[in-house]
């Protein structure tokens, strides 16, 4: 019988260690793996979405003749409306050939190709500021005017002189002009705050849509979640907490609240669409039932984050107010919630950014309506919140439904503008965690 | 009939003068020393409040729910006149102000409570109702039975929910294959192996993935994932050449799902008592093959929870597959093929201009019932399988 030295090692230890490294790094390559998900996804979507946050403009100067504008020459705007952007189009065209000309540039496109260089937004706008200023007719007026998104997208490296060769809606001659417009200072892309402010456009012109409506229906949503969830959610937790017999009731609303928290968020927008639309007759796409909807959907959340913060403040607390005199009720109220509160108001943080991107809901109560004009907080005629809006996930969702490429960094831009609302409000929850939590 | 502010504003003043009078009448019939009274003035004047309040309102919504008749807005305001004269009137030195406006507050925290029990009813009878209703133009045979999806709006629809089940069930399982083994995996190395350094960065990088919406992933699925599979995988080898597919889907809320499975299995692996790996270890086992033969049969009954969880989740899923899977409602074993689910057909039956009548828009109300039962029995059954799990160890 020989005998082997510890030391040295057997080809079974050999297997086992091996097999020992061999898990280990299946692990890591599961983290690996994953932290390369979340690298991937949100270089991707923010490496199409950044270019949205700038926007190409053409600094021109427009003749604005009176015998076009106003003929009648009594400035009145209600008669000047009779002119539709597409009279104003030509005075644009006339703008840009006149540009080309003083910056000398010859190119061999005709003027009609050159107008259509601008935006088709070009023409509303020259058209609102004149409408808005009539004193300005018969003179000229410079303007910084929007491209179209063909232009824009080749300054952003979207659109190549190849892709443009293909293309119906652009030429290579279009993008070489444009390239000699930006050499002689006339076309500049500078960052784009349209882009957070100004509303949805229509199909044909992604480079003047906007996220404004959008920003302010979530504003709206979110504020009427804050004001009915966290009181309700508090409430329904200081309840279930402190005061609840333990019996079957409370049983069925303990187990009633878990399954709740785990139904498909769309089903609550088959709920608000049955109870809300057509039941009780609120305005389709508003804000308010867009609220409601995610106020049922966050309640679970805001009640069992609640549920726990209140758990956490230890009994001697509650046992020191009673015996000096206070009631039950006095000793939550004065003593047990204050202490509970950030923890409370971090739950109902978290819970809002979740409500805040919740999408499919609010598809079903007919917030992927078109909406162009900002809606008011309150009307007469809608209520409260009652006006058409739509909202931040939805307005993305809307915009990858498009046809054209444009679109697509505009709802990755759309998604890092989410992205950025939702971090700023996680960060407020760790720092409040991290400034109030106390440990007992 | 009266505008709804006009009986609120009443409330509202008879409330704010109730109050202001009831702590000065709860002085005065103390004559003048607060001491002989048994209570505070500050809580006669709340439970004044409430007294006016609670019953307007109360009336105030069960008309509404009742379908608000012409007289509502008299009856709230004669509820808070009424309620005003007998606060203000029940006012002497023995009434026991603070007791009777707890009993108010408790009132209002119940009802608060209730409202979670009012949400489930909600969701449950406008899904029934409607059902009915489709059911009563739609044999139910066909509806279960039928491999047929291809509803018109002209009429003559066929509504067969086995091909949107399949692409449901199919997309779910390719999910749960990514995201059970990753995000086992993870939660294992990080509560068995990682140092504490790296747990505190990769733990929180991972739930990162939770806090995305998931109309980020249906973005991430439309212009990413998609092109990618089909233009290295699909079309090279011959399975299709279409962006949305169950693969895709599938994959990217695999991804959706990691954060899900790592931090339910990270609870589940750290419930087992420390005393079975150290037994374990003792006996001359290795890390992994305490993990494997000690640690993970003990979780198993967890694990088995949590997969369920997570296929629940996938099963409700909405945007990702909305964006990502397509909308073709097939029967089909091919991944890189476009396939829709019930989620996806839910949303695309009740948007735009809907018909309440046609059973073309009534059957998202039957898919959102099968949705709802579906994921509701597996979420029963894997909170009742951790639970008795947990029972196990404590």
């Amino acid at each position: 019988m020989s005998y082997k030295s510890l030391l040295t090692v057997d080809a079974r230890t050999k297997r086992r260690n091996a097999a020992e490294t061999r898990f280990k790094a299946y692990g890591l390559a599961a983290i690996v793996m994953a932290m390369l998900a979340l690298a991937v996804l949100l270089t991707s979507v923010i490496g199409t979405g950044a270019s949205s946050f700038k926007q190409t403009y053409a600094t021109i100067t427009v003749p604005l003749p009176e015998d076009k504008l106003d003929k009648s020459g009594v400035r009145d705007p209600d008669v000047m409306k009779k002119v539709t952007t597409i009279g104003y189009s030509s005075l644009l065209k006339n703008g840009m050939v006149a540009a080309l000309q003083t910056a000398g540039i010859s190119t061999d496109l005709n003027a009609k190709d050159i107008g259509g260089m601008l935006s088709k937004e070009a023409a509303a706008t020259v058209r609102g500021f004149v409408l808005a200023n009539p004193d300005v007719i018969g003179g000229d007026a410079t303007f910084e005017l929007l491209m179209n998104g063909r232009i824009d997208g080749y300054f952003k490296g979207r659109v190549t002189m190849e892709s443009a060769a293909l293309d119906g809606n652009t030429s290579p001659e279009e993008l070489a002009l444009a390239q000699a417009l930006a050499d002689a200072g006339i076309v500049r892309t500078k960052f784009n705050w349209a882009f957070l402010t100004a509303p949805d456009a229509s199909d044909q012109r992604p480079e003047a849509a906007g996220l404004g409506v959008a920003i302010l229906g979530s504003l709206y949503m979110m504020i009427v979640v804050l004001v009915l969830a966290l009181p309700i959610g508090v409430a329904a937790s200081i309840y279930l907490e402190e005061f609840a017999p333990k019996n079957r009731w409370t049983d069925v609303i303990e187990v009633n609240i878990s399954n709740l928290a785990a139904v498909p968020s769309i089903v609550y927008g088959i709920l608000g669409l049955a109870i809300f639309i057509n039941f009780m007759e609120f305005n389709q796409s508003s804000p308010l039932v867009g609220g409601l909807v995610l106020t049922l959907m966050t309640l679970p959340t805001i009640i069992i984050s609640t549920r726990a913060s209140l758990k956490s403040v230890p009994p001697s607390i509650r046992d020191a107010a009673l015996g000096v005199g206070a009631s039950k009720m006095q000793s939550v109220f004065h003593h047990v919630l204050p202490l509970a509160a950030p923890g409370i108001l971090t739950g109902t943080i978290l819970g809002l950014a979740q409500a805040l991107g919740e999408t499919a809901p609010l598809l079903l109560i007919g917030m992927v309506a078109f909406v162009r004009e900002y809606p008011a907080a309150y009307t007469p005629e809608a209520g409260l919140f009652g006006e058409a809006a739509t909202a931040l996930p939805v307005q993305v969702f809307n915009w990858t439904q498009r046809a054209d490429p444009g679109f697509v960094e505009r709802a990755s831009g759309a998604i890092i503008t989410l992205l950025i609302f939702l971090l700023i409000m996680n960060a407020i929850a760790i720092f409040l965690r991290r400034k109030f939590e106390r440990r007992w | 009939m009266l505008p709804l502010s006009v009986p609120l504003l009443t409330v509202a003043a008879l409330a704010t003068l109730g109050y202001l009078l009831a702590a000065r009448r709860a002085i005065a019939v103390s004559g003048g020393d607060s001491r002989t009274l048994a209570a505070l003035p500050a809580q006669y004047a709340l439970n004044a409040l409430l007294t006016i309040v609670i019953p307007a309102l109360a009336v105030l919504i069960g008309g509404a729910m009742a379908g608000g008749g012409a007289l509502t807005g008299w009856v709230v305001i004669g509820v808070a006149l009424l309620c005003f004269a007998g606060a203000l009137l029940q006012i002497t030195p023995d009434y026991r102000a603070r007791n009777h406006a707890e009993t108010w507050i408790k009132l209002i925290l119940m009802a608060a409570s209730v409202i979670a029990i009012l949400t489930t009813l909600g969701i449950v009878f406008s899904m029934i109702f409607e059902t009915r209703n489709f059911f009563s133009q739609y044999r139910w045979q066909d509806f279960f039975l039928s491999t047929e999806w291809s509803p018109n709006f002209r009429g003559n629809s066929a509504l067969g929910i086995l091909p949107l089940l399949w692409g449901t069930l199919y997309i779910s399982f390719i999910a749960l294959v990514f995201a059970v083994p990753i995000g086992m995996f993870a939660a294992i190395y990080l509560s068995e192996y990682a140092s504490p350094r790296m747990r505190a960065i990769a733990k929180p990088a991972i739930e990162l993935l939770a806090g995305i919406p998931t109309i980020v992933y249906g973005l991430f699925a439309l212009i990413t994932v998609g092109p990618f599979l089909r233009d290295y995988f699909a079309a090279p080898l011959g399975f299709g050449d279409s962006a949305s597919s169950v693969m895709t889907a599938g994959l990217v809320m695999g991804i959706m799902l990691i954060p899900f499975v790592s931090s339910l299995s990270d609870d589940i692996i750290n419930a087992v008592p420390q005393a079975m790996r150290d037994g374990s270890l003792g006996l001359g086992a290795t890390k992994s093959e305490t993990i494997r033969q000690v640690v993970l049969p003990a979780a198993l009954p967890g694990v088995v929870g949590a997969i369920l969880l997570a296929a629940s989740r996938a099963i409700g899923e909405t945007m990702i597959v909305v964006l990502g899977a397509g909308a073709a409602a097939r029967l089909s074993l091919n991944p890189f093929e476009a396939m829709t689910t019930v989620t996806v057909k839910i949303v695309s039956q009740l948007t735009g201009d809907t018909d309440f009548a046609s059973p073309e828009t009534l059957v998202a109300f039957a898919l959102g019932l099968t949705l709802f039962v579906i994921t509701l029995g597996l979420n029963v059954l894997a909170l009742y399988i951790v639970r008795k799990y947990r029972e196990q160890y404590e």
